[in-house]
């Protein structure tokens, strides 16, 4: 089994060439049944399957993956780490998730390399500052950090913004949260496997579904690609291709699918040790520690399950990267992609049971998913080990959209999607 | 840039249009309405990976059409002009 990593085991591998580490996760072969079934290997799924062996003893765990894990929006987003929301529902989830980041290198024993250097939502008005002020006055009675920034404090974090009084977009303040930051995207898929993996769990790649298993009206178990697997509770957490199994389980869900794009410039020098956003520009941007300029912006408005998004949207958001910060115009363009999101009309998750017995959801993170991670595995674990909701969880289920108790949090996805 | 048809102008640059949902979500009608119809139109979406059939209109001149696209490719099938079949 994998050892346990440590400086001391970093020097001792360094001793000896680096020729003795294991592989981090097991490939076993599937099993014919399990206690649990995971669909999606990303991050959701495999904080689910870790979360299930760890807080609930349910160790015999598949998590099937039809590519290869972290390989869909886990590999694909930009790595931002915040709880900055308005509704109480949503602070308590999103605020869960946040303090479980905060401890998952230790947890996992394994380093998401979390760098909570602060981000600021830029307000570009009086009136936006009013606003401002209206959501951390809300974030800080709801429990979490938020510092209202004058345009002295937005200077101070983002000296290269764009000052200047011709500024499409002026500073008015911004909305701080100092907690936020980043994490490596790859690492936290990779650590959630390897923990689960050491706690007994399968992880099952290149394994697609193809049919869901009913009798007697219930799910009991998976088609595959690699032959049937039977489980009396299975849980899915595939984001943009949720309709996609739910056509074949039978029901509809209140979802769109959409490209979501982000880019990476080539590495340079330190120059941005915050996350900025600026809901006018329609962009948000960080540094990474290779020394990329990682930026993200709006949807592709056009209903699509094409991994690659379209150059109209890459051009407003490089427009307005460039009206943010000028000086990034010498920059060059190394990467550009696009991972298919799920969008659901209050751009709040869907956690609950289907409209398939046995079988629950996890989908519906739209545009916001990865900050997310550690929350969307201990409530569906919670779920599929009790069948029952925690209380966080609970005004997240499917039965909002019949009784109307929708969670709107477009404001809190940042850019206007 | 990819183009659209639009029935009344032809192929026009895809930021001129914008996504009107489903094609065929009929409006529920009557007093005695379920709450979960309701629901199903209201929220409730095919958002079909493959071929599509979504009203779409037209920004620059009002048409709105139907047309039927692939969400993996993204190429167009067909661009029909509401009315006819279609009429309300």
């Amino acid at each position: 089994m994998t050892r346990r990593y440590s400086a001391l085991s970093l020097f001792k591998e360094g001793l000896a060439g680096q020729t003795g580490w294991k592989q981090a996760w097991r490939s076993p072969e599937p099993k014919a049944s399990y206690d649990a079934i995971v669909i999606g290997g990303g991050g959701h799924g495999l904080a689910t399957a870790y979360y299930l062996a760890k807080n609930h003893n349910i160790a015999r765990v598949a998590v099937l993956e039809k590519g290869w894990i972290g390989g869909g929006n886990t590999g694909r987003n930009t790595t931002v780490v915040r709880s900055n929301y308005y509704y109480p529902e949503s602070v308590e989830l999103y605020g869960l998730a946040h303090r479980l980041y905060e401890g998952l290198s230790k947890d996992l024993n394994y380093n998401v390399m979390l760098s909570q250097r602060g981000m600021v939502n830029l307000c570009h008005s009086t009136a936006e500052m009013e606003i401002g002020a209206r959501t951390v006055n809300a974030m800080q009675i709801n429990g979490i950090d938020a510092e209202l920034f004058s345009p002295e404090d937005v200077r101070r974090v983002a000296p290269i913004y764009n000052f200047s009084p011709d500024a499409r977009f002026p500073v008015f303040g911004g909305i701080w949260q100092g907690r936020a930051g980043t994490a490596r995207h790859d690492a936290v898929a990779w650590g959630y496997a390897r923990a689960a993996s050491r706690l007994g769990v399968d992880i099952i790649q290149n394994c697609e579904i193809t049919d869901f298993i009913i009798e007697g009206g219930r799910c009991h178990g998976v088609q595959t690609t690699r032959g049937a697997i039977r489980a009396e509770r299975i849980g899915m957490a595939v984001a943009g291709h949720s309709s996609v199994l739910a056509a074949k389980a039978g029901f509809r869900l209140p979802i769109n699918s959409y490209a979501l794009q982000a880019c990476v410039s080539e590495p340079v020098k330190p120059i941005l040790d915050t996350v900025v956003l600026s809901p006018g520009a329609g962009v948000y941007v960080s540094q990474s520690d290779k020394g990329e300029i990682v930026i993200g912006g709006g949807l592709d408005r056009i209903p699509s399950y094409a991994q690659r998004g379209n150059l109209p949207t890459l051009e407003t958001v490089i427009a307005g990267l460039l009206e943010m910060f000028p000086i990034f115009g010498q920059l060059k363009l190394m990467r550009q992609w696009a991972g298919i999101v799920d969008v659901v009309p209050d751009s709040s998750p869907i956690i609950g049971e289907s409209p398939l017995p046995n079988l629950f959801l996890n989908c519906g993170w739209g545009t916001g998913g990865f900050k997310a991670i550690p929350a969307g595995g201990t409530l569906l674990a919670q779920l599929l080990a009790t069948s029952k909701h925690n209380d966080i969880s609970r005004p997240f289920d499917l039965d909002r959209f019949a009784s109307g108790r929708l969670i709107d949090e477009a404001a809190g996805s940042g850019i206007a999607h | 840039m990819q183009l659209f048809p639009c029935p009344f102008c032809g192929p026009r640059d895809e930021t001129e249009f914008h996504y009107g949902g489903d094609a065929g979500n009929a409006r529920p009608d009557g007093a005695d309405v379920p709450i979960d119809r309701w629901a199903d139109y209201l929220y409730l979406r095919s958002n079909p990976k493959g071929t599509a059939r979504e009203i779409w209109v037209h920004m620059s001149c009002g048409e709105f059409f139907v047309m039927e696209r692939d969400t993996l490719t993204h190429k167009v099938l067909s661009s029909t002009a509401l009315g006819g079949e279609y009429a309300a």
